[in-house]
């Protein structure tokens, strides 16, 4: 019966043997193929659009009229991502989003990391408050934030440009960098902090010589993080961003929709397939990290 | 206190972060509980929280009583609760706010049930169970926009994978325009929904179950609990707290939700699919009243975190009785 738990256990002894063990096996053996039976629902659940997508992205035109359409694309062909280029300026748009995303995180990160340490070390008002800035900041809607931001943005001449953009982004990613980086610091001993004060390192040097080394592995994953958090992002860029030569990613695949809708839908996915691949690089370095990340900040009580 | 404590290591005198601090002129030089050297560290992140999260935040709560316009010449002024009363009285804001609701409930609560039945099964030791677990993670991985393309080519009536099975299973005649029919539409839109926020959840929960303590299970297992007294009785209790919290981020995030039904059906068919942070972004941007959007985005806080207040006390008072 241990096999077929559900409730949570990864594997348990096998229970004693009794007159019962026979029924039990046959339940046992049950319970497992209703498991998978579920798990392939997930994953049909799961996968299908994707599939979709990626299908529609290599399908001619003609296969895309097609009244019976199939799965797979009967001959793949290339011309969806061609045509993509001609029609909006993807390759403009992807730098736009690089640089706005990348000089973002970078700089987002490189402020949250003295923060969270902060945070962690020093226990005062002030940090609490910043536990409360990052759960606050998460109720508000968008929309409460984005007049003033536009008006004040306005006021700096930085609406409809990269650099206006890149600052919300900032602030944008910083909660939950904060958040996962608190967890990175957590788990840094104090005692390594303490030899290196008793071997008479400066603050500033057991900063950078102890703890950022230690930090590494959490900044990278914090870096990508808060990289995919921006590049995906897609409300800020419509609002701040007009002119087409500088919108990024998100905004520019919008404008394949036109007005009657999905009339072109074959180079919409090759787009879409090409705004995806950077984030989804990124996730699948990171993805054990990401797991790990949010529970140590999950657990800190 | 431990501020103090890791201060002084400096000097050598090598204090645990749970020792108290001395007290010192340099302890009692402090402003909010932090010295010189927190400031210097948390200066370079509090700089731009306020100016451009904490700022426009208050700005946008006072802009909610004034009759703020983009592009109008004459100065803005404070109209009170001018924008409330109007608000009260517009029945189309009252619609999308319905949906919003109805959005953000059904959303939030499919998403953790469908969520818990996958991270339960996530930990097993079922085979292709890789698998799974990656194709749980892409959503999170891609953006909201093409997560919305991607289901719009998938509802497609001519074109799309969903018509035409279900016309090869014999279930409809293959012609259902989901997004545009007036109640296919929402639905429609929900279930994208469920579909994107599933990995946050999903992490969260297997989080949680791991922490559950394997011994009990067995203790509960030897002692003849079934499958469902388990996880009633020992999986359950260690879980709630997470669930507690990822449902009610959830709940904020689906009611605050914009780009996919912005681009699943821009809020159509017939404002069906409304919600109101979609209604908001029209006020503001396409019609220009900056302080009327403002207020309705006050309203959606203080109606959400009403909400929250009743659904977290409540459970709060199940767990102590």
């Amino acid at each position: 019966m241990s096999a077929t738990d559900a409730a949570g256990v990864t594997a348990a002894p096998a229970p004693p043997a009794s007159a019962g063990a026979g029924r039990r096996k046959a339940r046992r053996r049950a319970g497992r193929a209703g498991q998978y039976l579920a798990l392939l629902c997930y994953v049909v659940f799961l996968a299908f659009p994707l599939l979709w997508l990626v299908s529609t992205a290599f399908k001619s035109p003609q296969e895309l009229g097609s009244v019976h359409p199939t799965w797979l694309p009967k001959h793949p062909t290339l011309d969806n991502f061609r045509t993509a280029f001609d029609e909006q300026p993807l390759l403009h748009a992807a730098l736009n989003s690089l640089m706005v995303a990348g000089i973002s995180a970078v700089v987002s990160v490189a402020i949250a990391v003295p923060a969270a340490y902060v945070m962690v070390r020093f226990r005062s008002l002030v940090s609490r408050a910043g536990t409360g800035w990052i759960l606050v900041s998460q109720m508000f809607p968008l929309v409460l934030i984005i007049i003033p931001l536009f008006m004040v943005l306005k006021n700096l001449h930085l609406v409809d440009s990269r650099l206006g953009l890149g600052l919300v982004y900032v602030v944008w990613t910083l909660p939950f960098a904060l958040w996962m980086l608190q967890g990175y610091v957590k788990a840094v001993p104090v005692s390594l902090e303490e030899a290196a004060a008793i071997d008479g390192c400066s603050r500033a040097r057991t900063l950078r010589s102890v703890v950022l080394p230690l930090l590494t592995p959490g900044l990278v994953a914090t870096l990508m993080f808060s990289f995919v958090t921006a590049w995906n992002e897609f409300f800020f860029g419509l609002v701040l961003l007009k002119s087409p030569e500088k919108q990024t990613m998100s905004v520019i695949l919008t404008h394949f929709l036109g007005a009657e809708g999905a009339a072109d839908l074959g180079p919409l996915a090759a787009a879409s397939v090409l705004a995806t691949l950077p984030s989804l690089l990124f996730f699948a370095l990171l993805q054990r990290r990401l797991v790990g990340g949010m529970m140590t900040g999950a657990v800190k009580g | 206190m431990s501020a103090g404590a890791t201060l002084r290591l400096r000097r050598g005198t090598g204090r645990g972060a749970g020792t108290p601090p001395p007290r010192s002129t340099a302890a009692r030089r402090k402003v909010l509980g932090l010295d010189k050297d927190g400031w210097f560290l948390l200066l370079p992140a509090l700089i731009p929280v306020l100016v451009l999260s904490v700022g426009p935040l208050l700005y946008g709560i006072a802009l909610a009583f004034t009759d703020a316009q983009s592009g109008v010449t004459h100065a803005t002024s404070f109209n009170g609760i001018a924008n409330f009363k109007d608000l009260r009285l517009d029945s189309l804001f009252w619609q999308s706010f319905r949906i919003g609701l109805l959005w953000a409930v059904c959303v939030t609560v499919l998403q953790f049930l469908m969520s818990l039945g996958l991270a339960l099964l996530l930990n097993q030791n079922l085979r292709l169970r890789w698998l799974a677990r990656t194709l749980a993670l892409v959503p999170w991985a891609m953006p909201e926009v093409v997560v919305g393309i991607m289901w719009r080519l998938v509802y497609n009536p001519d074109a799309g994978i969903l018509n035409n099975t279900l016309h090869h299973l014999h279930l409809t005649d293959g012609t259902t325009d989901w997004l545009s029919s007036l109640s296919l539409a929402l639905p429609a839109v929900i279930v994208v929904g469920v579909w994107a926020g599933m990995p946050q959840t999903t992490v969260v929960l297997l989080a949680g179950l791991q922490n559950v303590p394997l011994e009990l299970h067995e203790a509960a297992s030897l002692d003849g609990a079934g499958l469902w007294r388990r996880f009633t009785t020992v999986t359950w209790p260690t879980l709630k707290p997470v669930v507690l919290s990822i449902t009610a981020l959830n709940f904020i995030w689906n009611f605050n939700s914009f780009g996919l039904v912005y681009v699943l059906t821009s809020g159509g068919p017939g404002g069906k699919t409304e919600l109101p942070m979609l209604f908001a972004y029209d006020e503001a941007f396409r019609y220009g009243q900056f302080g009327y959007a403002a207020a309705m985005g006050l309203v959606m806080v203080a109606v959400i975190a009403v909400l929250l207040a009743v659904f977290l006390r409540n459970r709060l008072k199940e767990d102590e009785s």
